[in-house]
């Protein structure tokens, strides 16, 4: 397999009022030609600031990058002028938002707003672009596309509009498609109907996917692979099996138990007591020391180095050190077969 | 869209109908009377003059008789002047007013939007600075200040423009900057905010992932959703902005209607102040509504046609 996209220790912090928020501290991943990673983690975690760095959405200032690289076809990503980045964007890597009900411009035509990036980066004159965005939108299945291209968002339901933002990322084909967040504003029939679209239109293109999401069933369902935020940090990375059944991160094991389970009857909902850290002041140690149930005094002192598992798992936690007392997966974190296909 | 506008003219003329109501009491229960002046008459002309004008009338026939004339925008003699129509005094001032007014409204729109956009873009920076200075100031400066220094600059030191007078195209250009600077100082702080509310939504990020340039995304994207505030600031300044400024119009002595507004009712002049004021509000309220029907060319989501065919 071919690593189409590598980032290193990359770093991020905004300047504001009278302090750095250091909202990415060091993250490391690399995204393999036509695979789907998952990058999970709370609201905070610094998930979506690592998927706007890559197509260099942050606004700078207040925000900058602090360190490390983004590689993408051998060219780092984060030393790229604005005018090269405007080559990337949309035609190599197409990006899809949270909410379809703020990110398509409300004054312009669905069919204009795809047809800017095809006459931007494929060259088409204005009728191309238009019978292009036909064939898009019937690709993205919205009926009757030559009535609906000519509408405004408005007109759309929220679904068809998250359909009509896929269109647009995908106009160009791109190599990557980061899609953050991109079911979570939607209601649960149609999160399902846009999942299978983006996986179904992925076999078709060879695109491949980071899912930016906070829903582990989603997570199940898409990714190959999967990456565990938490205050800035990669907290834990691996496969989806290795994550969901050999998961060694407390914080993973707290999201996995943090699911909502069918088959085990429960008074509550489970949740991770506490709250993320300060990003302005982040913790020395591991930032979930504060609400990690087996905190030792180790991990209010430093960081964790990444503790190979497999060779395709890493774990960033002193509970695998060699000194560490035996710490055995809460009964809550064991994934049975029902919420995996869920 | 028929429909619609036909209500729309129907609220206008009702609107009209209240404005005349309250204009012709609060006119007739101000003390005074257009022939009250320091020479006194004798009260035997006066008299005449209240019988020959409808003065002597009981109050509710003088007022069916304004509402006539309102109706029919024959607004009658002036009280004051003798042997001029009212529609004669709205008639020879309005040039003036219309063009320094059009030339005003192109340089606050112009300008304000420009720097609006300039300070939205460059936020926190030297040109957001600069813009919103050069906006502070043209709100807080009064406009007969502005209009003094302008004349002490370009007209005396530098000895570029007339100082006074309606004559050239050049005679137009001071009472024009000074009539502006106002609405140009308000427009561009609204054109500021609207951008940094615009400039700030997900579907300039999407316009932006799309790899559109910085320009493209600022003009296509962003100034169609941002202008909506200043379109409908539009509406009421192009009303008054068009009927003339009575503060510009004596500094620069240029005859215009604005002069008109003021003079009719110190003289009590109950035709004049009738006319004036619903070729006003006629202005007014036409404006408003033509607005409107812009911003449902501009905003989609305003479907000015459908409200109007269901209600």
């Amino acid at each position: 397999m071919n690593k189409i996209l590598e980032v290193k220790d990359l770093s991020v912090s905004f300047d504001t009022y009278g302090a750095e928020v250091k909202a990415v501290r060091g993250v490391s991943f690399d995204l393999e030609e036509k695979e789907t990673l998952a990058i999970v983690g709370e609201s905070g975690s610094g998930k979506s600031v690592t998927a706007q760095s890559i197509m260099r959405l942050i606004q700078m200032p207040p925000g900058k990058f602090v360190n490390g690289s983004i590689l993408f076809n051998g060219e780092d990503l984060t030393e790229k002028p604005e005018k090269q980045m405007e080559n990337i964007r949309g035609k190599e890597i197409g990006m899809i938002f949270q909410d379809p009900m703020t990110s398509l411009n409300p004054t312009m035509t669905i069919g204009k707003q795809i047809a800017e990036g095809l006459i931007k980066h494929r060259n088409m004159s204005k009728k191309e672009a238009h019978l292009k965005g036909i064939e898009l939108l019937k690709l993205v299945g919205i009926p009757t596309p030559e009535v609906r291209i000519n509408q405004y968002p408005h007109e759309y339901s929220g679904g068809m509009r998250q359909r009509a933002m896929i269109a647009i990322a995908l106009a160009c084909n791109p190599k990557i498609l980061i899609a953050d967040e991109p079911t979570t504003a939607l209601d649960v029939t149609i999160q399902a109907q846009i999942l299978d679209l983006m996986r179904g239109l992925q076999e078709e293109t060879g695109t491949a996917i980071i899912l930016i999401t906070h829903d582990l069933g989603i997570v199940a369902n898409m990714a190959s692979r999967v990456a565990v935020m938490y205050g800035g940090k990669i907290v834990e990375t691996g496969t989806v099996d290795e994550i969901f059944y050999h998961p060694k991160h407390p914080y993973t094991w707290g999201l996995l138990g943090s699911m909502p389970k069918l088959d085990i009857e429960e008074e509550e909902l489970q949740v991770i007591p506490g709250s993320p850290p300060d990003l302005a002041d982040p913790p020395k140690g591991c930032p979930f020391v504060t609400r990690c149930p087996y905190a030792m005094s180790a991990c209010t002192k430093q960081m964790p180095a990444y503790t190979n598992i497999s060779d395709t798992q890493k774990t960033a936690c002193w509970l695998l050190d060699d000194r560490a007392p035996e710490v055995q997966i809460p009964e809550s974190a064991i994934v049975g077969g029902s919420e995996i296909n869920a | 869209m028929v429909t619609y506008i036909l209500k729309r003219l129907g609220y206008i003329i009702l609107s009209l109908f209240f404005i005349i109501t309250i204009t012709f009491f609060l006119m007739h229960a101000a003390p005074g009377g257009p022939f009250a002046s320091e020479r006194a008459l004798t009260p035997a002309i006066e008299a005449q003059m209240n019988e020959a004008y409808g003065l002597n009338d009981p109050i509710h026939v003088q007022y069916l008789d304004y509402l006539v004339s309102a109706f029919t925008f024959d607004f009658g003699p002036s009280f004051k002047y003798v042997g001029q129509e009212v529609s004669d005094i709205i008639r020879r001032g309005l040039p003036y007013s219309l063009v320094l007014g059009l030339e005003a409204m192109f340089i606050a729109l112009a300008i304000g939007v420009l720097l609006g956009v300039i300070a939205a873009l460059k936020h926190n920076r030297f040109g957001d600075y600069t813009a919103m200075i050069i906006a502070v100031l043209g709100i807080s400066v009064p406009s007969f200040i502005m209009a003094a220094v302008l004349q002490y600059i370009f007209a005396i030191q530098m000895q570029l423009l007339p100082i006074a007078r309606f004559e050239t195209f050049a005679h137009t250009i001071l009472p024009a900057v000074a009539l502006a600077s106002t609405p140009l100082a308000f427009i561009a702080r609204l054109m500021r905010s609207s951008m940094l509310d615009v400039l700030s939504t997900d579907y300039i990020k999407t316009a932006k992932s799309k790899g559109l340039g910085q320009r493209v995304v600022t003009y296509r994207h962003g100034l169609r959703n941002a202008i909506l505030p200043v379109i409908s600031y539009i509406g009421p300044l192009v009303a008054s902005i068009l009927t003339g400024s009575f503060v510009i119009e004596k500094i620069f002595g240029i005859p215009g209607l604005g002069n008109e507004f003021v003079v009719s009712v110190t003289n009590r002049d109950y035709t004049v102040i009738m006319g004036t004021t619903v070729f006003f509000s006629v202005l007014l309220l036409v404006s408003i509504l033509l607005v409107d029907l812009v911003y449902g060319l501009v905003d989609p989501r305003i479907k000015v046609a459908a409200k109007g065919d269901k209600g």
